[in-house]
Parts: C-alpha cells; structure tokens; sequence
C-alpha cells in the first residue's frame, strides 16, 4: 500500500468518529460518485461552463479532504481555484493526473475498508 | 427518541458529504431530512418544519448564497439558524455568510466535536428565541408580537393616540371568598381567555393583568385605523362572551359574573420601560387614568361599559349610546362628560332605566 494517497490518520479518525460500517458505506458511495465527477470535469470543460467545472472541482476536493486523500484533494483544488484555462492543453494534462490520482485514491480506499 | 432531539435539514449537492453529515447529526440525537441544492432546500423549510439548516455553499440550481439571502426575506424563516459547512475557497466568501445571517461556519470536512458544539450553541440560542417569541405572543397579538420583534424591543416612549380599556369583575371578592382557590384560578383562566379572545379579535393587546382586572390597548402598539370603534366593540363582544360563559355557568348552578369596562380615548405615551433584561409595554396618561375611573364608576353608574367624549364623538351611529352627563372624578380638575355603551339586547330599555345590566339571563 502506498501511504502517499491516502493520509491513514485522516482515515482513522473518520472510521472512529462514525463506524467503521458507516465508514465502509461512505468509501463505496465515493467511489460509485467519483466516476460522474470526473465526467462532469470534462464536460463542462468541452462545453466551455466554468461555474459547472469550478463546481465539480470543488466537490472532488471537498470528498478527497474527508477521505485523506489529500494528494487527490490539492490536484482538484487546484482545478477550482484555477478554473477553466485559456489554454486547453492545460487543462487537459491536469485532468489526466486528476483522474490518475482518483483511480490510485480509489484502490486504496477499497483496500482500506475491506482492511 | 429523546425529547430534546431537533429536526435539522442538510442541504448538499454531493452525497459523500450529506452522508457524513446524517451521520453527524444522527450520532447528535438528532432527526434530519435532506435537500440536494439550494432551491429544494427552500421548498422543504417552507412546507415542513426545521429547526436548524446546514448548508451547503456550492450547489446547483440554487446556491448557499442564495438561499441565505431568500431566508433573510421571508419573514416565516428569517430567524431559522443556518450553520454553512463548506469548503468554498476565500476569507471573503465566509465573510459574505455571515453578513448574510449565517449563525456560523464551519470548513468540510467537519470536525464532529466542533459540528457537535456548534448545533449545540445554535439550538440553544432557537430555543431562547421561540421562548421570547411564546412571551411575547402571551399579551400580545401574533400580528402585534411579529412587529415588537422585528422592530426589537427599544426602550423609551412615544406619544400615540390611543384607546385604553380597563375591565374587571364586579364583586370578584366576594366571589372568591364563597369558592375554593382552585375554583377561582379556574374561573380566572376561562375569564382571561374569553377576554383575550374578544379584544385580540378586534386589534387590541391586553397589556396588564392584575388579579380580576385587565388593561388593553387599542391603537398602540401598532395603529389602527379606528381605535374607539375597536374598543367599544371588543367591550361589547366582552360582555356577550359573559354573558354565554354565565348560561354555562347557571347550567351547574354557580352564580353569574358581572364585568365592568372603561374606555378612553386620547393621546398616551406608550412604549416599552425596564431594562433590557425585564421590559415591558407600558402606556401611561391622562387617557389611562380616565379608563381607569370610568371602569371604576360603573359600579355607581349601573351600567357596564363606559366611555369619554373622545371615544362616544368617534363613534358611528351603529352604536347605542346613552348620555349620563357630567362627573367629577377624584384627581382631575374638570369634570368630564360620560356615556353608557348599551348592548344590543339593552337598546330597548327605557331612558330613565339606570338599573344595573343583568349578564345572567
């Protein structure tokens, strides 16, 4: 496991502060919600819809600070902050890692919550 | 379910947070119901009740912005607590919810000790108001008591015109010494409720109880386009109400109670007096007093409602009134001019009749 993605003491405090089943219910809805996400990042980036680009950064962000997965949360914050970039191509790198990171955060999360 | 648990609504568009947040307010002792954006958020605190709203800045549809400034215009809603959890980027985001009447802010993800101590804080101060509000509403109109609160409870008075009534119960010791306490406090409670609802129904506010007796204003606080009109009627609607609860009363063989009304009408200074920590709605004037006397003087006079000048010259024709001419009453320098209000069933009495008004039968 790689210890870099998810913060374990984050994670810790958010099992012990609501349950570990609770926890595991959380981690399963993240990861059935990320995907929609992601796909919201890149369609309000085609259609040119900041508000809609800002916003679904902004929820990555917020679900990657509650789950630890502070490297997944910086990418995605840097995205709302930013907002929609003149030059595309940026964007476009960013969002490859964007979604490199969410794959790598949802691993973990799944072995996590079996662990 | 504990008795103390509060109903609060979670307003989130993504659904790992609304789930954290239930969770939150579940492990609280607390029932919830969610709203995925700002506009249904609205729909619920408009149709079912809440106690406490968390919300949610960045939402479609409707953001938290927006519905913080819809709370702030609704009159229904612009006291319910919000507590903003977000994470929305800038100082002067936060700095705009709380101007916009956000009780708190707290930054997702939420620390539970903190969501815990805040809702806690947030309750408590609902609760203090509801309990003023209650307070408040005990001598004052619902519509009466929405002004005082909104307009805030300002000390120091101001000169209205008015109509003051004062009313009590003719041979109320008596009748307390011929009955048990229970009994009384029985009777006092039908009594005040009969007359609450009587000078409520006609704008008035009962502004001081004292034993048998009560002090209503009609005019002040709030304005009212024909104040004697509304005193002279709620005196009326008084002595009809006596008049049933008596027929009740007859049934199980228990004496008939007599009330006697006063009305003035007239300039007074009315406003709230104390201190911040103990106000209340005070009316003083050459206009209370002269209530005060009229109410006093029908026990000589024989007839249940009196009023001055100023009230009988406001007054249309629709109302009987019958000319006693003038009394000295103690503490004024002039006499003044009186006049008995007849209740409908009395209109056909004759002139000279002066006999005391049987409420009995």
């Amino acid at each position: 496991m790689d210890e870099s993605v998810i913060d374990r003491a984050v994670y810790a405090e958010l099992r012990d502060t609501t349950g570990a089943e609770f926890a595991a219910e959380l981690v399963d809805t993240f990861i059935e919600e990320g995907p929609s996400m992601l796909a919201e990042l890149r369609s309000a980036r085609t259609d040119g819809n900041a508000e809609r680009f800002r916003r679904a950064a902004h929820s990555l962000k917020s679900n990657g600070n509650t789950f630890g997965a502070l490297k997944l949360a910086a990418l995605a914050r840097e995205l709302e902050v930013k907002g929609l970039d003149a030059e595309s191509a940026r964007d476009g790198a960013a969002l490859v890692a964007l979604e490199a990171e969410y794959a790598r955060a949802a691993a973990e999360l799944k072995a996590l919550r079996n662990g | 379910m504990a008795e103390d648990s509060s109903r609060l609504l979670i307003a989130d568009d993504n659904k790992v947070n609304r789930l954290l947040l239930s969770r939150g307010v579940e492990l609280l002792g607390h029932r919830f119901a969610l709203a995925e954006n700002g506009r249904i958020a609205l729909e619920k605190l408009r149709s079912e009740p809440f106690d406490l709203l968390l919300l949610d800045i960045e939402m479609p549809e409707l953001d938290g912005f927006a519905v913080l400034e819809q709370l702030k215009a609704d009159l229904q809603l612009r006291d319910m607590p919000v507590i903003v959890t977000s994470s929305v980027e800038g100082l002067d985001n936060i700095v705009r919810c709380i101007n916009l009447g956000a009780e708190d802010y707290l930054p997702k993800p939420v620390n539970p000790v903190l969501l815990k101590a805040r809702i806690g804080a947030s309750l408590e101060k609902k609760r203090l108001r509801d309990r003023q509000k209650a307070l408040v509403r005990r001598f004052a109109t619902p519509e009466v008591a929405d002004d005082l609160l909104q307009s805030g409870f300002a000390l120091g008075g101001k000169r209205i015109h008015a109509s003051v009534l004062f009313s009590d119960i003719r041979g109320f010791t008596a009748l307390v010494e011929s009955q048990g306490p229970e009994e009384t406090i029985d009777l006092l409670n039908t009594y005040y409720m009969l007359m609450f609802d009587a000078i409520g129904s006609h704008g008035g506010v009962v502004n001081q109880m004292i034993g048998d007796g009560l002090m209503a204003l009609f005019g002040a606080p709030l304005p009212l386009d024909d104040c004697a009109g509304s005193a002279v009627a709620a005196g009326l609607e008084m002595v009809e109400l006596i008049e049933q609860f008596n027929l009740e009363r007859s049934a199980v063989k228990k004496a008939a109670i007599r009330i006697g009304i006063g009305v003035a009408t007239g300039d007074v200074v009315a406003g709230y007096t104390g201190t911040q920590q103990r106000a209340t709605y005070t009316c003083i004037g050459d206009t209370v007093n002269l209530a005060s006397r009229l109410e006093a003087h029908t026990k000589v006079a024989g007839h249940g409602i009196l009023i001055d000048d100023a009230t009988q010259r406001a007054l249309g024709s629709s109302v009987p009134i019958r000319t006693l001419g003038e009394v000295l009453f103690k503490g004024k320098a002039a006499a003044v001019e009186i006049f008995a209000v007849a209740p409908p069933s009395q209109t056909n009495a004759s002139p000279g009749d002066r006999a005391p008004l049987q409420f009995s039968r």
